[in-house]
């Protein structure tokens, strides 16, 4: 996961090396995939109420990493994803109730949302951030409407999702895990591969200072367009396994998948783990899921809870639980930044004090 | 004649929809913040109305003024403490603080009043009481009076605004923060006045939303805040009676959509407002920049 790229200043001068990351990450590489074998096999030997909550973990994890990287590294803060997480539920369903089984519909319900995102984006581009984050929620709101409107489709009450009966209970909740984990992974693992791109480049350009990455001919409007749908789709994929999860899908805002509390749940996981970093999203997720599980019994406290632990991680400690352990120990996981390296320097945990982003 | 009844009836809703709109305004063009807290904010004054008149036993109407004050108060101390924090923290933060805080509210709500709606009662035959004009016109007292209501606050604020020592200051801080400093305003405090006034007028349009209709938790982000909100953006920013007008041609978009067909009422008011936004994102009736 390194590359050398090696730059001569002059010519008696020793070389300047450019490298993504500070330290050697092969092993945090191993590592991740290690992790992810675990987890693959989680439904082997853990009970269906594990997998079950481990399911609703996956999915915040995926909304999470969406989200972050609309707004911590594009800059949209968006009120409104809910409305791409419920419309790939429904690109779940539908396809089910003609006879396509809803595993293949997960990516149905990806490519959909995303191209989705299109018309809602070209409605919404030009709004400064304050009036996007409401107008994204009153997208959200027209699309929920529209939906209900649908009686087909189950209208306001919801329709339970076809073509999953057959399988014996054990089976399913482990498919259904397995497709979490995998949409989890595509995602996070997307997002990341996207941030080491160019795209990533120019959304670091746009996040330092917009003007002059415009003056650089950096196509922000195109990026950030970029960023949306890939957004989109992953709240869209995540929608569905949530369909397939819950084996119907519901409308409606309060508890159904045009609920505004699954972006409350996917801002405040990014808040608290760290916004801005790819790590800081599943930090976030596992608070929240503690959190979660402890205040179970006493209904809607987690929500208040960890709106309450945002607002004071927003005002007091902004980076986030990651953020600041990573501001510290300068640990990074996956590494989307570039490093400059003076002439003799070596690899370690010395800081370098001109390394160019995150 | 019921397209007439409609429209009249969409043209009083609008004025209630400018008295919840007025608030959001006015902390936009101020401080720059989007409250997504705002809708919020009107149902809890509906719901401190309750326990105001559970305690009491006062009659609605005297409790607008004991609620006003109190939202008031409420609005210059979280403005002062936990928003005048965010604002120096940057426009993300500020929109995860009201974001956080209107989750938490709406939250709190139903863990204390369940997810029930309630209503304030003004009395049976004040709700139901109605005149006509010609044979086939019948307007409510009521959502007469709330229109009325709100255009006398509408008005009052717009004086104020104009013509009081506190608001040329808070035109003065919303024009040029710095420059106001020069001259010696302190705009924190500022910023606290608008934020109270934000807070009080948005009180009395909860509990006249109460006295309509009725009140749940999750009426401020549902309904509340995203049609105060369209109604800004399609008055314009920058000026109270577009924010009256905005209001207006809202409420009679809900109301000729509902003559339609009744579940469309509120996708008509939105379908009115993307149009707006795509054709003139500034507003209809535009003071400068958005």
């Amino acid at each position: 996961m390194t590359e050398n790229v090696a730059t001569t200043i002059r010519s008696s001068e020793p070389a300047f090396k450019v490298t993504r990351s500070r330290r050697n990450v092969a092993w945090s590489g191993i590592g991740a995939i290690a992790a992810i074998v675990v987890l693959f096999a989680f439904p082997y030997y853990v009970g269906p109420g594990t997998t079950g909550i481990m399911v609703q973990g996956l999915i915040v994890l995926t909304l999470a990493s969406m989200w972050n990287l609309l707004a911590g590294y594009a800059g949209l803060v968006s009120v409104g994803q809910q409305a791409f997480f419920g419309l790939g539920a429904y690109f779940v369903l539908i396809p089910a109730m003609h006879g396509i089984t809803p595993w293949a519909g997960l990516v149905i319900a990806t490519i959909g949302a995303g191209v989705c995102a299109l018309p809602l984006w070209w409605l919404v581009a030009r709004l400064r951030l304050g009036y996007f984050a409401i107008a994204t929620w009153v997208l959200a709101s027209v699309v929920m409407l529209v939906i209900e409107q649908i009686s087909s489709i189950g209208g306001g009450t919801g329709e339970p999702l076809p073509g999953l009966t057959g399988m014996q209970p054990a089976v399913l909740t482990a498919y259904t895990y397995w497709a979490a984990l995998i949409v989890a992974v595509l995602a996070i693992g997307g997002v990341y591969f996207l941030l080491r791109s160019r795209v990533g480049l120019v959304l670091t350009a746009i996040r330092d200072d917009e003007r002059a990455a415009r003056s650089s001919g950096v196509r922000v409007g195109l990026a950030r367009l970029l960023v949306f749908v890939v957004a989109a789709a992953g709240c869209g994929a995540a929608g569905g396994v949530l369909a397939i999860e819950q084996l119907q899908v519901v409308p409606g805002t309060s508890g159904g998948v045009f609920s505004v509390q699954w972006t409350a749940e996917m801002a405040f996981a990014v808040i608290i783990g760290g916004i801005g970093t790819i790590e800081g999203p599943i930090v976030g997720t596992v608070v929240y899921m503690v959190l979660q599980q402890t205040l179970q019994s006493y209904n809607a406290w987690y929500l208040i809870v960890l709106g309450l632990v945002a607002i004071v991680i927003a005002l007091f400690a902004r980076r986030g639980l990651w953020g600041t352990v990573d501001e510290r120990f300068n640990i990074r996981l996956f590494p989307v930044g570039y490093h400059l390296w003076a002439p003799g320097e070596r690899r370690g945990r010395k800081r370098v004090p001109a390394h160019a982003a995150q | 004649m019921a397209w007439v009844n409609a429209i009249i009836q969409g043209i009083l809703t609008g004025g209630l929809y400018a008295l919840f709109a007025c608030g959001l305004s006015l902390m936009f063009g101020v401080m720059k913040v989007v409250n997504l807290a705002h809708g919020d904010l009107a149902v809890v004054a509906g719901y401190i109305a309750v326990g105001v008149i559970a305690v009491t036993h006062m009659p609605v109407l005297w409790t607008i003024p004991v609620v006003v004050v109190l939202m008031a108060i409420i609005g210059y101390v979280l403005q002062r403490s936990v928003i005048q924090g965010a604002i120096s923290r940057g426009e993300l933060t500020t929109l995860i603080v009201t974001f956080g805080l209107s989750i938490i509210i709406e939250n709190g709500l139903q863990q204390f009043f369940t997810a029930n709606s309630r209503g304030l009662g003004v009395g049976d035959s004040f709700v139901t009481a109605s005149f006509s004009i010609g044979s086939q016109i019948t307007i409510a007292w009521l959502d007469l009076g709330i229109f009325v209501l709100a255009v006398i606050v509408l008005l009052g604020l717009q004086q104020y605004l104009s013509l009081s020592r506190y608001g040329r200051l808070i035109r003065a801080v919303a024009d040029d923060r710095e420059a106001s400093q020069l001259s010696g305003a302190d705009y924190r405090h500022v910023f606290g006045i608008a934020a109270a006034i934000a807070f009080g007028t948005v009180a009395i349009a909860g509990i006249c939303e109460g006295m309509i209709t009725t009140i749940s938790p999750t009426l401020g982000t549902d309904t509340i805040l995203l049609f105060a909100f369209a109604s800004v953006v399609i008055g314009g920013l920058g000026s109270l009676w577009g924010t009256l007008l905005g209001g207006v041609i809202l409420g009679v978009a809900q109301a000729v959509g509902a003559q339609i067909n009744p579940s469309w009422e509120q996708l008509a008011g939105y379908a009115v407002f993307l149009l707006v936004l795509v054709i003139r994102p500034q507003g209809l009736v535009s003071q400068g920049a958005q």
